[in-house]
C-alpha cells in the first residue's frame, strides 16, 4: 500500500528536474549553485541555466516557465523589473508579484547594496565611520564607476544626501581597488559583498541616512512550481539568514582571489552547513569532464547551433531572394528589412525571443538565422537582379522560359557572390553564437560568460579561441568553395 | 519600291508601328514590310531605332500601337517561346554565356527541347565546320576562345535550331577589320547553301552593302531610304545618307 502512494511522488520528482537558473555575474553564479547542489543531495535533479544574460531574460525565462528559480535582489526587483521604487520589503513584493505567479522566497541574509569604500589607514586616521564624515575634507580624492556616476540612485543624489562637496572622477570598477589600494584614490563605490573588500585594507563606510536601498538577495521562483515541488521548496527554504554579508563577501572573495572554482566554493559551503541544510551525507562535487571533453562539448554545441541556423538562412534566404529579386522594391524592402534585424542589439532581440521560443537552443538558433539572413540576402538579390543585361536578353531570344533563365543564366552566375554571402554570414553566426550562452544554449559562449563573470582569463580564451579557429576555418572552408564554384567565370 | 512587296511574301510586316520610351519617341506610325528568304539590313547611326526595330520582331520590345506580323501572322503572346525557338538571334560581342562551354552555349536550346544527342552532335558539327571552327573549341569556355571566334560560335547558336528567320544585331562590329572579313564569308557561304530571312541591324553601310539585298536607312525612327544596296549607293536620297556612305568610304 504504501509503495503504491509513493511510487507517483517518486516518478513525479524524477520527471521534473528543477531548472535553476543564474545571471551573469560571479556572485550570482555561486548562489545557484548552492541551490543545485543543495537540491541534488536531496536526491532532486537539477537542471542548470546558468549565465543567463542579465536580469531581463532571468525575469522573462521565469515568467514564461523556463526556469524554476534564481536568485534575484529586491531592490533590483523593485526598481529595475516593477519599477515602483516605493515597494522595498518582500512582503509588499510578494503581495505585487503575486499576480504574475511569481513568489520571492526567504532572503538568505546579506544586501548586496552600493557601499563607499575608503583606505583603512586613511579612515582611521580621520576618524572617518559614516558616509556624512567624508563632508568635512573636501579634499578627499573620490573616485566611481561611470555607471555610479550616472544612475539616479548612485553619486548624484548620494552627494545631495550627505551634502558632499566633492569634485568626482570616473574609473572603471575593476581598476578602482588596485587604485584605492596604491592611494591613487581616496574613495570609491564597491558592491558590500564584494570579495575585494576583504582582501583590501578598505572601510566600508556606515550609510547611517539609508541613502542607498537595500539589494537583499533571495531566491525569486514561480508559484507553481512552490506548490508543486513542496520538498524542494522546504530545501531552498532553509537556505534563509543562512549569509550575512561578511560571509558572502568571504565566499566571493574565494572565488575571485583563490584558484577554486563557484563550483567548489558552493560544495564547501554547502559541506560546513551540512546540518543546518538538514542533509545527511557528505555531497562533496567532484570535477566531472576533463578539459578536452568539456570543449568538445563546446565545439559540438556551437558547430549545431550555426549550423542548423546556417542551413535555414541559406534554404530560406535563397528561395526569398529568388521570388523577390526580379521586382526592385519588394527586393529593397526585402534587403532593408533583413538589414533592419541586423541592427537589433543581440542580447535585446534574444530576450525579445523568450515569450515565443523559451530559452536555451531553439531560440539561438532563431536568432542565428535572423542575423545570417542579411548577408545571404543581399548578395543573392545584388548578384541574381545585375546578371548582364545582354546576357539576360538574349537568353530570352533564344526562348528560354523564365525558370530556365533562372536555371541556366541567373543562378550559376550569381554563385560567386552568393557564396561569398553564405561565407560571411558563416563567420558573423559562428561569432555572434558566442552570445547564445546568454540564454543558455551553451557553446564556446559558455566559457566565455563564465569566464567574464568570474574574471578568469583561462575560462574566457578556453572560449574565444576554439570560437576564433572555428571563424578562420569557416572562412577558409568557404572561400575553398567559392572559388570551387566561380571557377570557369571570371 | 523592291521592297513594297506583297505581304504574303514579306517575313516581317510593321503596320502603323509607334514606341516610345518615356518621352522619347522611337516610331511614329512607321509601316515597312521585310522580303522573305532575303537579307535586309537596317543601317542608321546610334540612336536611329535600328535596335529597337529588330527587337520588335522577336518581342523583347512591343509596340505601343501598330502591329508586328510576323511570318503572316500576329507574335503569338501567348506561346513566345516557341516563336523565339523560330527565330535566330545574334548580338555584338556575342553574348555568350561565360559559364558554359563553347558546345554547351550552342547546343543549350536544343537539349532543353529533348534533341537526341546524336542529333544535336550532327548538327553542332555541321555548324562548327560551315563556321570553320576547329573542333576543339568545343569544350572550352568563352574566355579562352579569340573574339572572332566568339562572334561565330554566337551565329552557331543563332543557327542551331534551322531557325526560319535571322535578326543579327550588329554581330560582326565587334572585331577587328580581317577578322570581319572572314565572317562576311562564312555568313555568306551559310547563306548560300540555305537562304534563311535575315533582319541585319548595323551602322556600316559597306558591310550592309555587302551582305544585304536590300537596305533600309532609319533617321530618328524615320525611313528616309529603301532600296538595293546600288540604288542606294548610286543616289543617296539625303544628305543624312550620303554622310553614312561617307562614314565608311
Amino acid at each position: 500500500m504504501a509503495c503504491l502512494v509513493l511510487a507517483p511522488a517518486v516518478m513525479a520528482k524524477q520527471a521534473e528536474p528543477v531548472r535553476v537558473a543564474s545571471k551573469n555575474f560571479a556572485e550570482n553564479y555561486l548562489l545557484a549553485e548552492i541551490v543545485a547542489q543543495l537540491l541534488e543531495g536531496q536526491g532532486i535533479t537539477v537542471e542548470r541555466a546558468f549565465g543567463l544574460g542579465g536580469t531581463l531574460i532571468c525575469y522573462q525565462a521565469l515568467l514564461n516557465d523556463e526556469i524554476d528559480l534564481y536568485v534575484e535582489y529586491t531592490g533590483t526587483l523593485s526598481q529595475a523589473i516593477l519599477q515602483r521604487p516605493e515597494v522595498t520589503g518582500r512582503e509588499e513584493l510578494n503581495a505585487v508579484i503575486a499576480e504574475r505567479g511569481l513568489h520571492l522566497m526567504p532572503q538568505l541574509g546579506f544586501n548586496n547594496t552600493y557601499a563607499i569604500a575608503v583606505r583603512r589607514q586613511l579612515a582611521e586616521s580621520l576618524g572617518l565611520r559614516n558616509i556624512g564624515d567624508l563632508a568635512e575634507y573636501p579634499e578627499l580624492r573620490l573616485v566611481f564607476s561611470h555607471e555610479f556616476l550616472e544612475r539616479g540612485d548612485g553619486w548624484p543624489g548620494l552627494s545631495k544626501r550627505y551634502a558632499l562637496p566633492h569634485s568626482v572622477e570616473g574609473i572603471e570598477h575593476a581598476l578602482a581597488y588596485q587604485a584605492i589600494a596604491d592611494g591613487a584614490i581616496d574613495a570609491t563605490d564597491a558592491y558590500s559583498t564584494d570579495g575585494e573588500l576583504s582582501r583590501y585594507p578598505l572601510r566600508v563606510l556606515e550609510d547611517d541616512l539609508a541613502y542607498f536601498p537595500a539589494y537583499m538577495a533571495a531566491p525569486l521562483v514561480r508559484s507553481e512550481w512552490l506548490q508543486g515541488a513542496p520538498v524542494a521548496a522546504q530545501s531552498v527554504r532553509r537556505l534563509a539568514g543562512l549569509m550575512d554579508a561578511a560571509a558572502m563577501q568571504r565566499l566571493n572573495a574565494e572565488v575571485a582571489v583563490s584558484d577554486k572554482s563557484y563550483v567548489e566554493v558552493a560544495s564547501e559551503f554547502i559541506d560546513s552547513n551540512r546540518k543546518a541544510l538538514g542533509l545527511e551525507g557528505r555531497v562533496l562535487q567532484s570535477a566531472t569532464a576533463t578539459f578536452w571533453a568539456d570543449m568538445a562539448g563546446h565545439v559540438i554545441r556551437h558547430l549545431q547551433l550555426t549550423g542548423l541556423a546556417l542551413g535555414a538562412a541559406i534554404f530560406i534566404g535563397l528561395i526569398l531572394s529568388l521570388a523577390v529579386f526580379s521586382n526592385r522594391r519588394l527586393a529593397d524592402a526585402v534587403v532593408y528589412f533583413c538589414g533592419l534585424l541586423q541592427t537589433v542589439p543581440s542580447l535585446a532581440l534574444l530576450a525579445l525571443m523568450i515569450p515565443v521560443f523559451g530559452i536555451g537552443f531553439t531560440p539561438a538558433v532563431v536568432a542565428l538565422f535572423l542575423y545570417s539572413l542579411l548577408p545571404i540576402v543581399r548578395n543573392a538579390v545584388t548578384a541574381l537582379a545585375t546578371v548582364d543585361p545582354t546576357l539576360v536578353r538574349v537568353s530570352e531570344a533564344l526562348g528560354l522560359s523564365r525558370w530556365q533563365q533562372l536555371r541556366y543564366l541567373r543562378v550559376p552566375l550569381s554563385l560567386p557572390m552568393i557564396f561569398a554571402g553564405i561565407r560571411t554570414a558563416a563567420v558573423i553566426s559562428i561569432g555572434t553564437a558566442t552570445l547564445a550562452a546568454f540564454i543558455g544554449a551553451g557553446g564556446l559562449g559558455e566559457p566565455i560568460v563564465v569566464g567574464l563573470s568570474l574574471n578568469d582569463t583561462d575560462m574566457i580564451l578556453r572560449g574565444a579561441i576554439p570560437a576564433a579557429m572555428l571563424a578562420i576555418l569557416a572562412e577558409f572552408l568557404f572561400a575553398a568553395l567559392q572559388k570551387r564554384v566561380s571557377r570557369g567565370y571570371q | 519600291m523592291s521592297i513594297k512587296t506583297q505581304p504574303s511574301d514579306a517575313c516581317v510586316t510593321f503596320c502603323g508601328v509607334s514606341k516610345s520610351f518615356g518621352d522619347l519617341v522611337v516610331f511614329d506610325d512607321l509601316s515597312l514590310a521585310l522580303p522573305g528568304g532575303q537579307t535586309t539590313a537596317i543601317v542608321g547611326a546610334s540612336g536611329s531605332g535600328k535596335t529597337t526595330l529588330l527587337q520588335m520582331v522577336n518581342a523583347l520590345e512591343r509596340p505601343d500601337s501598330g502591329s508586328v506580323l510576323v511570318f503572316g501572322e500576329p507574335i503569338p503572346q501567348h506561346q513566345l517561346q516557341q516563336f523565339r525557338h523560330r527565330i535566330g538571334y545574334a548580338v555584338q560581342g556575342a553574348g555568350l554565356f561565360p559559364h558554359l562551354s563553347a558546345r554547351d552555349n550552342v547546343t543549350l536550346v536544343a537539349r532543353l527541347l529533348g534533341w537526341s544527342e546524336q542529333r544535336i552532335q550532327q548538327r553542332f558539327d555541321e555548324l562548327l565546320q560551315a563556321m570553320a571552327l576547329p573542333a576543339d573549341v568545343a569544350d572550352r569556355p568563352p574566355r579562352e576562345l579569340s573574339g572572332g571566334q566568339q562572334q561565330r560560335l554566337g551565329l552557331c547558336r543563332a543557327l542551331m535550331l534551322n531557325p526560319d528567320m535571322l535578326l543579327l544585331d550588329e554581330p560582326f562590329s565587334a572585331v577587328d577589320p580581317v577578322t570581319r572579313l572572314g565572317l562576311y564569308e562564312r555568313f555568306e557561304e551559310v547563306q548560300q547553301v540555305q537562304a534563311v530571312s535575315t533582319l541585319l541591324v548595323t551602322h556600316d553601310i559597306r558591310e550592309a552593302r555587302r551582305l544585304a539585298d536590300v537596305l533600309v536607312v532609319l533617321d530618328q525612327g524615320r525611313i528616309v531610304q529603301s532600296g538595293s544596296p546600288d540604288d542606294v549607293f548610286a543616289d543617296p536620297a539625303s544628305p543624312y545618307v550620303e554622310r553614312l556612305i561617307a562614314s565608311v568610304a
